[in-house]
């Protein structure tokens, strides 16, 4: 277990190094004065101009500008919006925002996801199945900002449910609607994986050994099916959380929900690239993290991961 | 069902099949054998989902070659101010922009934009993947490390952000090619890790054994033997990629990193209808519908690619 562990995060390093660099090379490699180039026709501040001169050391080689930028990350230091505010300090803010929403987002698309694709799968052909493949379909079709001004539209203009954009403070109830905005996104992609994973599940021959002992549909359902079929679901989660920030992006800056999403949302409207490039890498370092802390999540709940060479 | 099994167990007795040896007797040894694609190909004909998605895609693919057979209005020039977020009138069969100009038109006119940006997308992740799974799936040992490793960390960003990041910084030369680019980048390492697996399967198989006992050579070997037996998955999902890609463009655009606005986009245009949403919400509404009946056409067919290439997927259907 031990070892699993160390070589997972052992693998994670030059993943880490790789990414943050391929960022860094996208920026300034290229040709011009970088900073003036980062802020397009504007014109910041002097000091902020001197702020991300500092931050990304143009005065060094470009090696070891990479290095000392890397070396400011780790210190927590990821650069300065161009109002002067250092991004961590927004980070502090906005962060808890963004993690509630993106809870119940998961929340929602997990509990009606599982449970669709569930019965979708036991009744594979059935009526149920059938129509839920086509709202499938064409929900995965959907952008989700069209699925977010759809359900601003309807939801909060026109029914008047819910606030159209989030109040200060962002309450729980101002939150809903966003939320279910963001969870349609994977929602489909869940019940299908789940469907196809009850239904090869449901022919495994422990499946069939627990039938032939006596057990009850009842609690072969649950216990032996449903748990085995939630590994390729959590993998899916965790490498869908990608689409899960984008779509936070776009879903926090349509609502107006004051998260990180919403702030980096504002920064690409308005053009402010150097702090486009501080939030990317932040969600890009969060990428990162949860998709290690899911193979190591896995390791404890399958033996079978952790004794693999 | 037999009667004889226990209720709980009904659903586990598999029927017994005995075949009759008349039915042995009568299969016939000639004929065309059958392969994947003849399998594939009369599998999919029986599908009235596969004859949707293409009769879909033609049409969406002669709209954006020759816009000027479904309309005559020009998409930019004509308009006028006076008949901002204005109501269908004779000639203009879906109302007007907040700018005045002719929604169907606009629609028409954009369809090229979005094909454009899928199509040159697809091709680059198609053939970046192509290299980068066949090469790392079939020599092994360090090429697969150092491409797998280049794969992952080009997985770990992604594609939408990376491309903001990309669009933000070079927003002024921003047109079809360079967004495609930028989408495209970074978004091939899914193709490849799919080829990558399946070339590993395939370069085990015995005809292979067969080739490199004959003396064909590796390359020869992977290009002409295993690569068209494991190209398959691929094609599934390049249909899907090029679906994204349509929605990537459309992503972008929407938050202003994307086609400067002179180019006919929908993305634009849905972008620049959201602050009307609540007095003219089908200035928004009609460009949605368009870009999300492209993206479903193509997800169609990949969906029946799936199904008729995926022995797996067919089981489950």
């Amino acid at each position: 277990m031990a070892g699993y562990i160390v070589r997972r995060v052992l693998q994670a390093i030059p993943v880490l190094l790789g990414t943050t660099f391929l960022i860094y090379f996208m920026v300034f490699a290229m040709p011009g004065d970088p900073v003036v180039a980062l802020f397009g026709d504007k014109t910041p501040p002097p000091q902020v101009l001197e702020a991300v001169r500092e931050q990304y050391h143009l005065d060094q080689p470009f090696i070891v500008q990479y290095l000392l930028f890397l070396g400011g990350i780790f210190r927590g230091d990821f650069g300065t919006s161009f109002s002067g505010q250092p991004v961590s300090e927004i980070l502090a803010t906005t962060f808890p925002v963004t993690l509630r929403l993106a809870l119940m987002a998961i929340f929602i698309e997990m509990v009606f996801g599982i449970t669709i694709g569930l019965i979708s799968g036991l009744r594979k052909g059935g009526i149920f199945d059938a129509s839920f493949l086509v709202v499938s379909l064409i929900l995965i079709s959907l952008p989700v900002f069209v699925v977010a001004f759809v359900a601003q539209y309807v939801f909060a203009i026109q029914l008047g449910w819910f606030r159209t954009t989030a109040g200060p403070g962002a309450p729980i109830q101002d939150l809903i609607l966003p939320a279910i905005v963001l969870a349609t996104i994977s929602f489909a992609q869940i019940v299908r994986l789940t469907r196809a994973s009850v239904i090869e599940t449901d022919t495994q021959d422990f499946v069939r050994t627990a039938a032939s002992k006596g057990l009850s549909r009842r609690r072969i359902v649950p216990v032996h099916i449903l748990r085995n079929s939630l590994i390729p679901v959590v993998t899916y989660l965790a490498v869908d959380f990608g689409t899960l920030m984008v779509g936070a992006t776009v879903t926090e800056g349509i609502f107006n929900v004051p998260g990180v999403g919403r702030t980096l949302y504002q920064a690409i409207i308005r053009n402010e690239a150097a702090t486009v490039v501080s939030f990317v890498t932040v969600m890009v370092l969060i990428y990162l993290f949860v998709n290690l802390l899911v193979d190591l999540l896995y390791a404890v709940l399958d033996p079978r991961i952790r004794y693999a060479k | 069902m037999p009667s004889n099994t226990r209720p709980t167990q009904a659903h586990y007795v598999a029927p017994l099949e005995e075949t009759p040896l008349v039915a042995i007797d009568s299969v016939t040894t000639e004929g065309k054998p059958s392969n994947l694609w003849r399998d594939a190909w009369r599998d999919v004909r029986k599908r009235p989902m596969f004859w949707i998605s293409s009769a879909l895609i033609l049409l969406i693919v002669i709209v954006a070659l020759f816009p000027d057979l479904f309309t005559q209005v020009p998409p930019n020039n004509d308009c006028q101010l006076s008949n901002s977020n204005g109501a269908p009138t004779t000639g203009h069969p879906l109302g007007f922009t907040r700018q005045g100009c002719d929604i169907y038109s606009r629609i028409i006119h954009g369809t090229s934009t979005s094909l454009a940006v899928g199509l040159i997308v697809t091709f680059l992740v198609a053939v970046l993947g192509i290299i980068f799974g066949a090469l790392a799936g079939f020599y092994g040992g360090w090429v697969d490390g150092l491409l797998s490793r280049l794969g992952d960390i080009f997985f770990s960003i992604p594609y939408i952000l990376a491309a903001v990041v990309i669009m933000s910084v070079f927003s002024q030369y921003a047109n079809v090619w360079v967004i495609s680019l930028a989408i495209g980048i970074f978004a091939w390492p899914a193709t490849a890790r799919v080829l990558r697996a399946e070339v590993f399967r395939v370069r085990n198989a015995d005809f292979v054994m067969a080739a490199t006992a004959l003396g064909v050579s590796r390359f020869r070997i992977l290009v002409r033997h295993v690569l068209p037996n494991s190209i398959a998955p691929v094609i599934v999902i390049t249909t899907i990629s090029l679906a994204s890609a349509i929605v990537a463009e459309a992503t972008l655009s929407f938050l202003g990193v994307g086609l400067p606005p002179s180019t006919m986009s929908w993305g634009n245009d849905i972008s620049q209808a959201q602050v009307t949403l609540s007095t003219a919400p089908q200035v928004l509404i009609l460009p949605s519908i368009a870009l999300s009946v492209t993206v479903l056409s193509f997800i169609m067919l990949g969906e029946v690619a799936r199904d008729a290439l995926d022995p797996k997927a067919r089981a489950q259907r």
